[in-house]
């Protein structure tokens, strides 16, 4: 077994039996990259002298020490470049810590190179990078998903330990189900906000992506927590997320939502997912069906709150205090409106114009209002469902990865490929992907992921469930052929 | 729900982006296909449902007034396009 092929447990312990030092696990993964990842493409940069400083005084003692990290380009780390895979921020250094990477810090973890997203993480492929298209490891013809495909590719390719994404409508939990890794969204308000560049204020959170279940609360661990500098983050106990693993499924109640089984969905992922949700029945799990009745709303409501939302957010990149500006501008408004023009990608512009219009006067009640009041039905939805069941177990994406290019020209159908995950950002409740399997196309294996879906604050339970799952199968130790 | 009347020039300009002749048709396109898709959400009863801005129950969040240490006036410039004499530099705006 090579260095890059520990997971951050494993890891951790030959760092503190002194077998390893974390300088060797940043040297192992800068050599992985340099070898894999002209192909993958899932770093955007790295500062390998820094990160070798920072591994060679880390302290192994602590709870994450010397684990080298990967972090999504959206998340801000001092001095390292912060482009969210976009021109405008092209030449842009952040001049502060996001409060997840001053927990990562803390807890002894060196952030180790950014990782390519959707331009401000608006899309479900990665192709909306500026810079490049990452691939999916398990089919380099393929996309990872989306919007955090780098962060997920990184760690399915084994050239990052670990990785932070964001996700808004599913963006660590649907790359992760395409790539072959754990990915957790946690609940609204659990993960500080602060230094993440916003796209939806009411729906983003911070999240791992790793190899397991005991990974993915490891890192939990170390980043949630209330922080002033985000008022949205709550004041709720300090957990031990992984305090919980190792309990089997015995009297667990997993729901199982009748709206996440549509026609149209791959058969590959329901099979295998249906074969997962009777694997958790025979490790004890109670299985109750139960209904989502606003579920064929979701994506609709998504694209009217996450746009409206997105419109106001990037209001700010105005080519005044930062990012790109437009030259010799004759006004204000020819300043503003080419430095927008020139600076943003189209995916990212067209949401812009949507959010736009939808506050816009006349419609705001007729989109934005309608929308949120549909997204109180939504929350009800979750907290009935709750009342029947501790968890609920569904597919993550209805889809097996895609080929680059076959959605660009059609948004709306790329918008349907977050048809299961949108709806948790909505309510705010905490869900993870966890590998169940493969498809197979043209003689390829493809990642199938299995979502669970926790009550809010719920995450040590939520853990605890897949990882019974998780432990019950091998499909977490397959690896891509890279 | 009424029907979707977007004009993308109009929002756009709303927008203060700039888009070409074929962006604006592209995106007329593609848009009002979208629209037409969120419509959906006209079938439903909302008549007696209170909208929610977010998931969490809790409004306004208050600390002291007390000034606490921020950004060092070097390292907000650091990224700003133009500046001069620490002071971040705007396009004209009066005559």
């Amino acid at each position: 077994m090579e260095i890059f092929d520990l997971s951050v447990a494993d890891l951790q312990a030959r760092l503190r039996a002194r077998e390893l030092s974390p300088v060797d696990a940043v040297n192992a993964l800068e050599e992985r990259i340099e070898a894999i990842d002209p192909q993958v493409q899932a770093y955007l940069s790295r500062d390998l002298a820094a990160a070798r400083e920072e591994a060679a005084r880390a302290d192994v003692t602590l709870p994450l020490g010397g684990v080298p990290i990967g972090i999504k380009d959206v998340i801000n780390v001092l001095g390292e470049p912060c482009t969210a895979a976009s021109k405008i921020l092209e030449s842009y250094r952040s001049p502060y810590d996001a409060t997840v990477i001053a927990r990562l810090r803390a807890a002894g973890a060196v952030p180790f190179g950014r990782l390519n997203l959707d331009e401000f993480a608006m899309g479900s492929s990665t192709e909306n990078s500026a810079y490049q298209a990452t691939r999916n490891p398990w089919d380099l013809s393929r996309i990872p998903g989306g919007s955090s495909g780098g962060s997920a590719a990184a760690v399915a390719a084994r050239e990052a330990f670990a990785t932070l994404g964001s996700d808004t409508g599913g963006s660590i939990r649907q790359p992760a189900a395409l790539c072959g890794c754990v990915g957790l969204k946690p609940t609204y308000g659990r993960v500080s906000r602060y230094g993440l560049i916003a796209f939806a204020s009411s729906l983003d959170q911070i999240g791992p992506f790793t190899r397991t279940t005991r990974d993915s609360g490891l890192l939990l661990n170390a980043i949630s927590g209330q922080d002033p500098h985000d008022s949205t983050s709550l004041d709720q106990p300090i957990e031990d997320y992984t305090a919980l693993l190792g309990r089997d499924l015995k009297g667990v109640r997993l729901g199982i939502p009748k709206e996440y089984f549509v026609d149209g969905m791959d058969p590959q992922v329901r099979a295998n997912v249906e074969a997962a949700i009777k694997q958790c029945e025979s490790l004890g799990a109670e299985l109750v069906e139960v209904s989502l009745p606003h579920t064929e709303f979701a994506v609709g409501v998504y694209y009217i709150i996450a746009t409206a939302e997105a419109s106001a957010n990037l209001a700010r990149f105005d080519g005044v205090r930062y990012g790109h500006r437009a030259d010799a501008p004759k006004d204000l408004l020819d300043h503003y409106k080419r430095t927008r023009e020139e600076g943003f990608g189209s995916e990212v512009k067209r949401r812009i114009i949507l959010g736009t219009y939808v506050l816009s006067s006349g419609y705001y009640d007729a989109f934005y209002l309608r929308a949120q009041k549909v997204r109180t039905l939504i929350r009800q939805d979750f907290t009935s469902a709750f009342e029947q069941c501790d968890a609920l177990v569904c597919p993550t994406s209805p889809d097996l990865a895609f080929k680059l290019g076959e959605r660009t020209d059609d948004p709306l159908r790329m918008y349907l490929a977050d048809i299961f995950t949108i709806a948790a950002n909505l309510a705010g409740i905490c869900g993870l992907s966890v590998p169940c399997g493969f498809g197979e196309v043209d003689g390829t294996k493809l990642p199938i992921g299995l979502q669970f879906l926790g009550k809010p604050f719920d995450e040590a339970r939520l853990l605890q469930i897949a990882h019974a799952y998780e432990q019950s199968t091998d499909w977490h130790k397959a690896n891509p052929a890279l | 729900m009424s029907s979707p009347e977007l004009d993308v020039r109009y929002v756009a300009n709303l927008a203060r982006i700039d888009l070409s002749d074929a962006e604006i048709a592209q995106f007329q396109t593609q848009l009002g296909r979208v629209l037409e898709y969120v419509e959906q959400l006209s079938q439903v009863d909302v008549s007696h449902v209170e909208p929610t801005a977010h998931a969490n129950d809790i409004t306004n969040v208050f600390r002291a007034d007390e000034a606490k240490p921020g950004l060092e006036k070097k390292a907000a410039l650091a990224n700003a396009p133009r500046q001069a004499n620490g002071l971040v530099m705007v396009t004209k705006v009066v005559e």
